[in-house]
């Protein structure tokens, strides 16, 4: 048999693509250089606005960490973010359990099934003056609101995605566990879900992503609560200081850093998240 | 598993069912039906209120800035939506051929996809602002010497490309694994039998991939159709409120223009008008895939 030739490099697209990420990258660059400079070192010219600063001063960032409150921000985009999708990982990974191992055989839970996943298409348009109303009359207008919200909202995805995933993990597992003595309660926690890891590090991801960058729902549901998520600062601080353009784009850089060292660090494992997600 | 065991585990099942039943009912079927209630109503957002039947149904139909909100926000999901799927399929073809720093470049191309919309936008605006109309200059173009964004004719277009820029990154990922389903034999099959180029994409790597196009175009559409955060930082609807979408346009006149009783009645609207679309589209492609 011959030995097979080695694949041969297409050089052509290989270099076509690099050259194709300047339209990622000048964004990118655009923002580290001005949030860099002075506003002395503004003019006109393209080559003022886009030439290195002539000396990179952090002057900025602080400036900007201190009138967008940046610290507070940041730790609460964290703590909504994370407790979103703890939450998120545990009620939808049940509820696609249940669905998704009832869902064949029971029309009870086949219509709970088309019921949750239908909800992908409504709009937050249309719940979004109802759910201020409704918030504020319970006591939810606030970040423990949100997360609830976004523990619904992402519901009729994470469900789809969980059930489409148990598919794949056999029945006789199961039934093994309840002739050892296992109750089905058990036998989840012991059994199905560390099985699930792949879709936990799937809907982790796309559960923050969104949560991370979402603007909407703070917005209309926390507005009144003194409290700002990264993007919510961002808008005040808009509105507010819109002409100095080297202190507005520090802290968008301020804005953009965590999520992007985030994505740096876990990029292999987000982009199999990603791919996990969209072939289920 | 015998009987005793089988009523324990529906026992379970129904247990976790019914609270996260429960759950979504409240945080996502009523507030659907209280909208819709609203929409019947002259509610302000404060106050009392009368009920006034199909009025603001009528009135919607009649509404100008209503009718050019919707006129907008399909040009702009039409328009993205196919530059946005031919550009990704491009960028998968490309990425998934035999190219060097694979895996770095298709990480590098998905970072638009982790950056949240709305500084992306802010950011966007001072490049249409100000760094696009000097090179507009340059050439000595009028059109492009002065900001697309207070161009009432052009500013949907700088929507356009920030909401593609975002989001040809998940789509072309989404094309990616379609195309690892797709088995080399195929190829070589297909090019004993002469297909190459753009035959072969043509008769054998769409029709195979054809499922993924109906995700992305679904995903493309519905996305775009809720457009909020992107307009919120370019325009804020203007200029002389041509880029309004639908989304905006109840946030804005909903929660702050005192007309939380009519702007339900357009999320109603609204609403609807995605269901519609998203079924279509989803009944189109799988007669279309059972062709196949």
């Amino acid at each position: 048999m011959k030995t097979k030739v080695k694949e041969r490099v297409n050089w052509p697209i290989t270099i076509l693509l690099i050259v194709g990420l300047i339209t990622v990258a000048f964004p990118l660059y655009m923002t580290i250089v001005i949030a860099f400079k002075q506003p002395s070192e503004m003019t006109n010219s393209i080559a003022g606005i886009l030439s290195l600063p002539k000396s990179w001063s952090i002057a900025n960032f602080a400036e900007a960490m201190r009138v967008t409150d940046f610290w507070r921000s940041l730790g609460n985009s964290f703590i909504i973010t994370i407790l979103t999708v703890v939450v998120s990982i545990v009620i939808h990974s049940l509820a696609g359990y249940a669905i998704g191992r009832n869902k064949a055989k029971s029309k009870f839970y086949s219509f709970v099934y088309l019921y949750i996943v239908s909800g992908m298409f409504v709009p937050f348009a249309i719940l979004m003056m109802p759910l201020v109303k409704q918030t504020a009359m319970i006591g939810l207008a606030n970040w423990v609101g949100v997360i609830v919200l976004y523990v619904v909202f992402y519901m009729p995805m994470n469900v789809l995605l969980y059930s489409g995933y148990l598919v794949n993990i056999p029945m006789a597992l199961e039934e093994a566990a309840y002739v050892d003595g296992a109750t089905t309660w058990q036998t989840y926690w012991k059994i199905i879900f560390p099985i699930m890891k792949p879709m936990h590090a799937t809907v982790a991801v796309l559960t923050a992503l969104g949560t991370w960058n979402d603007v909407m729902t703070p917005l209309v549901i926390m507005s009144g609560s003194g409290m700002t998520t990264l993007p919510l600062a961002q808008m005040t601080f808009q509105t507010q200081f819109g002409t100095n353009y080297n202190l507005a784009f520090a802290s968008y850089l301020l804005a953009l850093l965590p999520i992007l060292i985030f994505y740096l660090v876990c990029q292999k494992q987000i982009l199999n998240g990603v791919v996990n997600g969209a072939v289920k | 598993m015998d009987k005793a065991g089988m009523t324990g585990r529906k026992k379970t099942f129904l247990l976790i069912t019914i609270p996260i039943m429960i759950l979504f009912f409240c945080f996502n079927t009523l507030p659907l039906i209280q909208g819709v209630i609203y929409s019947f109503t002259n509610f302000k957002g404060y106050g009392s209120y009368d009920w006034v039947g199909l009025r603001n149904y009528i009135d919607l139909f009649q509404d100008g800035r209503v009718g050019g909100s919707y006129l907008f926000t399909f040009k702009l999901a039409v328009c993205a939506t196919i530059v946005v799927n031919v550009i990704s399929l491009l960028l998968a073809l490309g990425l998934n051929s035999k190219i060097k720093f694979k895996s770095a470049l298709r990480g590098a191309y998905f970072i638009p996809n982790i950056l949240g919309a709305l500084v992306v936008g802010y950011i966007f605006n001072y490049f249409f602002t100000y760094i696009l109309p000097v090179w507009g200059q340059m050439i000595g173009s009028k059109t492009l010497g002065s900001s697309m964004l207070s161009n009432e004719k052009l500013a949907w277009i700088a929507v356009v490309i920030v909401c593609a820029w975002q989001s040809i990154a998940m789509n072309t990922i989404i094309y990616i694994s379609g195309l690892q389903t797709v088995p080399e034999d195929v190829y070589e099959a297909g090019s004993i039998d002469g297909a190459t180029g753009w035959k072969q994409f043509r008769h054998l790597t769409f029709p195979l991939i054809f499922s993924f196009f109906t995700i992305n175009m679904v995903l493309c559409i519905k996305n775009f159709l809720m457009v909020f955060d992107q307009i919120m930082a370019l325009t804020k609807g203007g200029p002389a409120q041509s880029t309004e979408s639908i989304s905006y346009l109840i946030y804005q006149n909903g929660m702050g223009g005192g007309q939380f009783g009519f702007q339900s009645a357009n999320a109603v609207v609204f609403f609807v008008v995605i269901v519609v679309i998203s079924g279509l589209q989803l009944g189109a492609s799988s007669k279309k895939e059972e062709q196949l």
